[in-house]
């Protein structure tokens, strides 16, 4: 290991870290905005031009809010829960290829921070592990919203994770590799190359499980405001809080990079447009039927959304693995 | 004048419509035909399309408040204005008290005095907005159409009484140009001389 791989992954680790806690920032602006003009609002106006200097004004407000923690609460597990929704969020970056390779100065860089072989499983797995996040802060916060939060948690997230994992075998079995490279380059071939089209199936039920597991509108019971307040973030304020939301927003990305690349082609060249303009499209694209559902769509109820995932997406992600299977066999 | 138009419109009804509600599903069949049929024919993505076509279409209704206001209706009962005469500029207030016997919060003070060309004046006039409801009688009962109420409804102050001293109602005598005939509260409607009755003279 060579002085030159470090420093380089350093930097990379740096740049992922600023960069997606920025986008964090930037995504709650475009998500007001979008929500606003879909629903016929303008949204933030007034500090800096459009509002854009919102970001600002609310990161402000969230760093110098008191770090308040209850009396009955357990103390450390309180104060560290924030902070592994956040960590889990980034750690899930690692393994995501952001761009294709490009050169700088005659040195070749792999915007990847570790090119592990098993990509996929690492990323799923750390996403899965953020879980631990809202349920122990639930429990640990002293609030029955906050307990009910936790309890939805552990039922939400754990359910979809089986959908997750099921609808991405198939597209596993057919690149056979877990490594997300792999999967990029399976569909450098241009458009007909995708595998959403080899794997419609996989694809949606691979984007519900996502809104599920990122806790996005149609889905996010955790803190749903009309019936538990704010679920397993309750008690929380400050930058304690904001930690939260960044690791949600930071999971929305990665979420939209991992679509883009099993199932939408990756980073190879979209006709015309370089590889990378393309896959922040496609992120972009994804990042932004997240809101746009969220303006749509109303709540499911929790029995609704476990009879959705056990008795519907989860036999159908076991019948599209079967069918793949066969398939492939003959 | 037009947006007084709606202040007008008490027909409210006319824009309701009923939503068809289609029968709930009793038998496991019937809920699976509803399944299929929501999945199916895509009902979810004619609410996607209805929120995308809001936002390409871009038809806000957004009243930034502070720089642009709705229009208010000319009857709003904000903060009491006191009036003068247009002529002169003297003031309208013959001081005759009903105001202060009308008020159903018991909130109008008057001091009156008897001024040199002998006309009944007030020396002050208060109102204490702690206890003022905002009914309008004093402005119904003034038979001079001297206390109004007028149209400022932001009002800012550390304390409600700032705004309800006599000198704080009455028009300046340097913006006596700019008082209009007031059409508000308090003053006859357009048609109050064809609805008024004679009093019989059996009375």
């Amino acid at each position: 290991m060579d002085a030159a791989f470090v420093i380089e992954t350093i930097i990379k680790i740096l740049i992922v870290l600023g960069l997606f806690s920025a986008l964090a920032g930037f995504g709650t602006y475009i998500e007001r905005k979008v929500l606003a003009f879909m629903q016929r609002r303008l949204g933030p106006m007034h500090v800096g031009p459009y509002g854009l200097l919102q970001v600002l004004a609310d990161g402000i407000k969230l760093f110098t809010k008191e770090d308040f923690i209850p009396q009955g609460a357990v103390r450390p597990i309180f104060m560290i829960a924030p902070v592994i929704t956040a960590a889990t969020a980034f750690i899930a970056m690692a393994a995501i290829p952001m761009f294709p390779e490009f050169t700088v100065g005659g040195y070749t860089v792999k915007p990847i921070i570790s090119d592990i072989n098993v990509g996929l499983l690492f990323v799923l797995g750390v996403m899965a592990t953020g879980l631990y996040g809202p349920l122990l802060a639930g429990m640990a916060s002293q609030n029955k919203w906050s307990i009910l939060g936790a309890a939805r948690t552990a039922i939400q997230f754990l359910s979809y994770e089986v959908v997750t994992g099921l609808s991405v075998l198939a597209p596993v079995m057919i690149v056979g590799s877990l490594s997300l490279i792999d999967f990029n380059n399976y569909q450098a071939g241009g458009v007909s190359d995708w595998l959403v089209w080899k794997q419609p199936i996989a694809f949606i039920l691979f984007l519900i499980a996502g809104f599920a597991e990122t806790n996005r509108t149609p889905f996010d019971l955790l803190e749903h405001e009309a019936e538990v307040i704010s679920g397993y973030a309750t008690e929380y304020s400050g930058m304690r809080w904001g930690m939260f939301f960044i690791g949600e927003y930071a999971n929305m990305f990665t979420l939209g990079f991992l679509a883009s690349l099993i199932f939408l082609g990756g980073f190879n060249d979209l006709w015309f447009i370089p590889g990378a303009i393309a896959i922040l499209m496609k992120v972009f694209f994804i990042f932004f039927f997240f809101l746009w559902t969220r303006a749509s769509w109303p709540h499911v109820r929790p029995d609704q959304l476990m009879w959705l995932c056990w008795k519907v997406l989860m036999p159908l992600a076991v019948i599209n693995v079967v069918i793949t299977g066969i398939v492939m066999m003959f | 004048m037009s947006g007084l138009e709606q202040f007008k419109d008490r027909n409210v009804s006319q824009n309701y419509y009923k939503v068809q509600i289609e029968p709930y599903p009793k038998t496991g069949w019937e809920k699976f035909k509803r399944v299929l049929k929501r999945s199916i024919k895509l009902e979810l993505f004619v609410g996607l399309k209805i929120t995308l076509m809001e936002m390409l279409r871009f038809n806000i209704h957004t009243v930034q408040y502070p720089k642009e206001k709705l229009p208010i209706g000319p009857r709003y009962r904000a903060v009491h204005r006191l009036l003068r005469l247009l002529e002169s500029g003297t003031e309208r207030c013959i001081g005759c008290g009903l105001c202060e016997k009308i008020c159903i919060s018991n909130c109008i003070r008057i001091d009156t005095k008897v001024d040199e060309h002998g006309r009944k004046i007030p020396t002050e006039y208060t109102i204490n907005f702690g206890r003022c409801i905002f009914c309008g009688y004093c402005a119904e009962v003034c038979p001079e159409l001297a206390i109004v109420h007028g149209p400022d409804y932001e009002n800012a102050s550390e304390q409600r009484a700032h705004f309800a001293l006599k000198e704080d109602m009455l028009t300046p005598l340097d913006k006596l140009k700019q008082q209009q005939e007031y059409p508000g509260f308090g003053a006859p409607t357009p048609v109050a001389d064809q609805r008024i009755k004679k009093t019989p003279l059996a009375y």
